[in-house]
């Protein structure tokens, strides 16, 4: 066990699945001689050589249509995309190709790709570098929507999704990279995608969130238990799609409540899922209606608004109120 | 069925003019209007100084991260001095002092890297579009401007700028391929600084030079000193020339280098030599540019230090006058402007959920 920021856990599951394993490359705009923008990837390039660890040049398209080769070539290509802000210019391959060349190929090729790319705001950035736009990927089929909230789990999933045989976007929360610490155990762990996790239990509502939101969840969730006298029982999604949802079901069919909290813009966002499927399966169960707390269907601000933007624990904790009203 | 050469009627030139001692070759020179020459050079100090200024607010936490030009002021301003108000620009992000010289508030600079959109604010008039982040994004946008000045039988030109790394990207190939169809009347200037972050240009493409990437798309390119200011104008005034009398676009490698930082979240010494950066150093801009106007009797040691003294008291001004409105500035309701032309129902409810958000904020902060 060793006390790990996301930064160097993320660096660990790469570093431990190289060493296994040859067929994983790391590719992506500085990810071998810098070692990446945050310093995710730093120091695989001396360990592993420049032609593991690949600096592409600038084309975030091109890197994951090459990555899109060489993993039906039998590789284990784990791109870098800088900032998800800049993900948009992968989506063609990724929804065109990635995602569909199994089944265009009835079998005979699939894609394990990885996509890394840090998401989310409240670090002060520019335009494009603040973005939480899980939804367009969470919306396309064929490829899986990965986003862990600690340094433990963050590691464990990283290592699932490389060995997943399908392509897997891992959007990593920047707020969080050097955030806290945690135990991290030296040998191999991993976790199964598309299994949340219930990371506080209670009695009184149901809180849904990932990602960065999930420190402020927490913390909403002890001001409420010390101040308000409200167990809340928090689900960690850990994978956005495919959603499992018999855990929030049953959450919510013990609860009756539920709130659901995210900072990507509210429509068709995640939450709208997370509602339909509560909606779905624990209907009759419900007491009151359920809340969502997101951010704004508008461009993400600069700076000196975000945290008008951003959810917050003090937006968490009325919602729940709210909700408990009702 | 013969294996024959196709004669090519291209070639790419390299042009400079003024070399790093400041020698002219006089054959070249320019002959630009001295009133031009002595504002060029007050722009490109004020840049330096500017710029200078900018990276210490930065350290110091007043403004947020930024992207630094120094280095790059000729590759800029000698591009850009060629255009007339009508004519169209289309940034990146490493184009500040373009900007200014085009009339953007350099207040404007400091309230947008502080974190307020009203920084990024196009003044009525000026046919600039605002900086663009997405790398390689942009070109695109200025071919179609080109296409539009076209169908609109305009006399305009449109300039639009990148860097080396940008020329990775699939947009690029596009806009030079678009641009060479289309005879659109775009000047493109890759403002070739060595470095995207810390990938260095010798990875970033196989080709010996950016330049010669016109000549697969059908369209004249040239690389000249970025360092050199003249160089830059004098290719430059040609291109806009071209592409203003209905002979279609170019592609100007301006071969400069990034002397700072790539923003202010970077650390160069990760990836480069610091034997590198002094070499190039020595190729500064602004000294030779100041040997030549020097030469030329167009400037004295005396009045260039009367120029350090007004303009470091405008850079004052400017970073007052910013701070003052950063002060002032922050309606967090205003994040909804600028969203559509009218905002939608959806967005009003949401507008005013948030305006309740915040006097129930005030209220939790007025019982603290």
């Amino acid at each position: 066990m060793t006390k790990m920021t996301m930064v160097e856990a993320l660096n660990l599951a790469m570093r431990q699945e190289m060493e296994k394993d040859d067929r994983v490359v790391v590719l992506g705009e500085d990810v071998g001689v810098d070692g990446g923008v945050f310093r995710v990837t730093d120091a695989l390039i001396k360990t592993f050589g420049e032609e593991r660890v690949v600096d592409t040049p600038l084309a975030e398209s091109g890197i994951i249509g090459t990555a899109i080769g060489m993993a039906v070539y039998g590789l284990r290509p784990v791109c870098e995309i800088q900032f998800s802000g800049f993900s948009y210019y992968i989506f063609h391959q990724l929804e065109a190709h990635a995602t569909r060349l199994r089944h265009r190929s009835q079998g005979r090729f699939h894609v394990p790709l990885v996509v890394r790319a840090p998401y989310g705001g409240g670090v002060r950035a520019l335009e494009h570098h603040s973005e939480s736009r899980e939804a367009y990927y969470a919306h396309t089929p064929g490829v899986k929507m990965v986003i862990p909230s600690g340094p433990r789990n963050a590691r464990a999933l990283l290592v699932s999704a490389i060995r997943d045989p399908d392509p897997v976007v891992f959007f990593e929360p920047k707020a969080l990279y050097r955030a806290f610490r945690e135990e991290v155990p030296d040998e191999e762990e991993t976790l199964p995608l598309g299994q949340p996790r219930i990371a506080r239990e209670g009695e009184d509502v149901t809180i849904i969130a990932y990602g960065a939101m999930m420190a402020l969840v927490m913390e909403a969730a002890e001001e409420l238990q010390e101040k308000h006298g409200i167990a809340a029982e928090v689900i960690d999604l850990l994978t956005i799609s495919p959603l499992e949802d018999d855990m929030i079901a049953d959450s919510v069919k013990k609860t009756g409540r539920a709130v659901v909290v995210h900072e990507a813009p509210r429509s068709f966002g995640p939450g709208a899922e997370i509602v339909s499927r509560i909606i779905e399966k624990s209907f009759y169960y419900l007491e009151a209606p359920v809340k969502r707390i997101t951010g704004y269907d508008i461009v993400y601000p600069l700076s000196a608004r975000e945290k008008y933007y951003m959810p917050d624990a003090g937006k968490i904790i009325r919602a729940v109120q709210e909700t408990l009203k009702a | 069925m013969p294996r024959s050469e196709i004669e090519l009627p291209y070639r790419v030139e390299y042009l400079s003019i003024l070399d790093e001692k400041g020698h002219v070759d006089t054959a070249l020179e320019p002959d630009i209007p001295d009133v031009l020459l002595l504002k060029l050079h007050k722009e490109m100090l004020a840049g330096r100084r500017f710029d200078e200024r900018m990276l210490n607010l930065q350290r110091q936490e007043r403004i947020g991260t930024f992207p630094p030009i120094k280095g790059q002021e000729a590759s800029q301003l000698g591009a850009v001095a060629n255009l007339k108000a009508s004519d169209w620009m289309v940034p990146a992000f490493r184009e500040a002092l373009a900007e200014f010289w085009r009339g953007k508030p350099k207040e404007n600079f400091i309230l947008f890297y502080g974190g307020y959109e009203e920084g990024g604010a196009v003044e009525e008039g000026r046919n600039d579009l605002p900086v663009s982040i997405p790398v390689g994004s942009q070109m695109l946008h200025a071919v179609g401007i080109g296409m539009a000045i076209k169908y609109r039988r305009q006399p305009d030109v449109v300039m639009t700028f990148f860097g080396d790394g940008a020329t990775s990207e699939g947009d690029f190939h596009e806009a030079l391929n678009f641009a060479g169809v289309f005879q659109s009347p775009v000047v493109f200037i890759c403002q070739n600084n060595q470095w995207a972050i810390s990938v260095p240009r010798s990875k970033q493409t196989h080709a010996k030079t950016i330049a010669q990437k016109a000549l697969a798309h059908g369209l004249p390119g040239i690389q000249v000193d970025g360092n050199d200011i003249l160089a830059v104008y004098a290719a430059t005034r040609e291109a806009v020339e071209r592409a203003r009398s209905g002979g279609g676009p170019t592609l100007i490698e301006s071969f400069t280098y990034r002397l700072s930082l790539h923003t202010t979240a970077d650390d160069p010494k990760k990836y480069r030599s610091e034997e590198e950066v002094k070499e190039w150093a020595k190729k500064d801009p602004i000294p030779r540019f100041q040997t030549y106007l020097k030469n030329k009797g167009l400037l004295s040691d005396e009045e260039i230090g009367q120029l350090e003294t007004e303009i470091a008291e405008e850079v004052q001004g400017v970073v007052d006058r910013a701070e003052k409105r950063m002060q002032e500035e922050v309606d967090p309701l205003g994040m909804f402007d600028h969203t559509f032309a009218e905002l939608p129902p959806s967005l009003i409810q949401q507008r005013q959920e948030m305006e309740h958000e915040l006097s129930l904020m005030q209220e939790e902060a007025s019982h603290d």
